[in-house]
């Protein structure tokens, strides 16, 4: 890769966004953002290498995409006098939320409630991630036509429904960033552990995006303790992808990692970002609780170093949030750490779980450690005919074979 | 301004209650106030539909509605607003008051 190519990949990577941003609130149509935006940087590739890189890549690239945009408006007003109108309206109309930045306007926008949880997921790769649609239909194994449909159909009911694209005021902030924050969560989740058995188990170029994206969104928001909380989050649980998959290709759980093998920078900025949070006295919301406990975690030599009270208090603080079955399943984990798995498995039994492999494993996990081997062997069973994670399998036909012979 | 259906959706023959009645006429009147309204109004139930088709010149008709459902649209309001949003916001009143599923759609202005 030439000099040249790389400051043109880091452009890709930096502006993107801000490109697409700036001109669908210049133009209030997410199309022509996306398409001037293409045409901008398709135009870079052709003459940067021969005029030389401009002293700034972002301005020359917003510059020369809303210049591509009226020469098209131009020509289309000659034809339909109506693009002119749309064109005045967008500024004016635009009461202006408690943060302002365009690309935050385009990730609510993006991640707006009235669409599917999947479309959000798919406009936001590409309008905000700036990835291509053969590079999302990828990811997800989707046909390409596919995925290009799902986004078309998306940016349509936007401008049909006039979504409108500001940051949401104040009352209804709160709700929108926990929207926007799932959808990158999902991101990176369906990156860490890909549910699907034809993926690879674990992808770290969705897991690097959805870092990259939330980044972008804590900087934009720098106030909001759950986008920093998530975030943390996340660079937490990076730091220990390489441990969680063996060479032979098996999930390794956290009482087996290398500790070592874990990324000692990212686990660091997640302490920082923790601690900074704690040092607010502001009350945690979900994902930095969440944080929290993968702060304690990582901050532990091996397993039984483990802080778990202080584990279990955290649980406990989350299941006040969120009584669900799925946090008194993870609580439980921890409990059988500080009072043995007989009393984890009495806090786990009846827990309405029962199409969820984690619950299964989990069971299976206690059950083997209580010497229940015949009980122990039909949840590893559960588990596997749910499981969809292939690493995950692995580990657990290993565990369930280690049981003893019947 | 854009303008939006709401329809109230129900799978019961039951008309509105005295309550629920009360109720949509305290939307209808906060509609009015605050420059959303457009018009509304209740559907007859879908066994007094017919279809026609003139599309041949001379109209068929047919008793009944074009599609049986177990749900159907037993009412519905057209409202005024900057954005969907705010429609949002609207719809859920609706719903609320009515205390039925409502559907959003926007009408196409071009």
């Amino acid at each position: 890769m030439t000099d040249v190519d790389a400051v043109i990949v880091r452009a890709h990577h930096e502006e993107w966004a801000r490109v697409v941003a700036s001109l669908a609130r210049r133009f209030g149509d997410l199309d022509v953002a996306e398409e001037m935006a293409g045409e901008a940087f398709a135009i870079a590739v052709e003459r940067w290498p021969v005029d030389g890189v401009p002293p700034n890549p972002g301005a020359w690239l917003t510059t020369t995409a809303n210049r591509k945009a009226i020469d098209r408006f131009r020509r289309e007003a000659k034809r339909k006098e109506k693009h002119k109108e749309a064109m005045m309206l967008s500024d004016v109309l635009e009461p202006v939320g408690p943060i302002d930045d365009d690309r935050l306007r385009l990730v609510f926008t993006c991640c707006h409630p009235a669409l599917a949880m999947e479309a959000r997921v798919a406009l936001t790769l590409r309008m905000v991630g700036g990835l291509t649609v053969s590079e999302i239909a990828r990811a997800f194994l989707v046909q390409e036509a596919a995925m290009g449909q799902r986004i078309t159909r998306a940016k349509a009911k936007i401008k049909a429904t006039k979504i409108p694209y500001r940051v949401p005021s104040g009352e209804d902030l709160p709700t929108r960033v926990t929207g926007a924050l799932a959808v990158l969560y999902l991101i990176f989740n369906e990156g860490y552990l890909a549910s699907d058995p034809a993926k690879e188990p674990v992808r770290s170029d969705l897991t690097a995006e959805a870092i990259r994206l939330t980044r972008l969104v804590c900087d934009l928001m720098p106030a909001d303790g759950e986008v920093a909380g998530l975030l943390a989050l996340m660079l937490l649980t990076e730091a220990r992808r390489t441990a969680r998959v063996s060479e032979s290709g098996e999930l390794v759980t956290l009482d087996e990692q290398d500790r070592g093998a874990w990324d000692g920078t990212l686990i660091a900025e997640g302490h920082a970002l923790v601690r900074a949070r704690l040092a607010s006295g502001q009350v945690p919301g979900r994902y930095q609780i969440l944080a929290a406990i993968n702060a304690v975690h990582t901050d532990a030599g091996d397993l039984r170093e483990t802080d778990w009270p202080q584990i279990v208090a955290l649980y406990d603080q989350l299941a006040r949030l969120d009584p669900s079955p799925i946090v008194r399943l993870n609580r439980a984990i921890a409990v059988a750490e500080l009072d043995g798995p007989q009393v984890a498995l009495a806090e786990i039994e009846g827990l309405p779980l029962e199409g969820y492999h984690s619950f299964h494993a989990t069971r299976a996990h206690l059950l083997r450690r209580l010497g229940r081997d015949e009980e122990s062997r039909a949840a590893y069973d559960r588990a596997l005919g749910l499981a969809g994670n292939t690493a995950e399998a692995a580990s657990l036909i290993r565990r369930r074979d280690q049981l003893g012979g019947r | 301004m854009a303008q939006y259906l709401i329809s109230v959706l129900t799978d019961s023959p039951n008309l509105a209650s005295v309550e629920e009645a009360a109720a949509i006429d305290v939307f209808n009147e906060h509609l009015q106030a605050r420059g959303h309204w457009v018009f509304a109004g209740g559907l007859g139930s879908p066994d007094t539909a017919t279809v026609i088709d003139g599309r041949d010149g001379e109209a068929v008709l047919t008793d009944g509605p074009f599609v049986e459902t177990k749900e159907y649209v037993a009412g519905f309001w057209i409202i005024e607003a900057p954005d969907l949003d705010v429609a949002l916001q609207l719809a859920t009143q609706g719903s609320t008051h009515c205390n039925r599923r409502v559907e959003l759609r926007p009408i196409l202005s071009e």
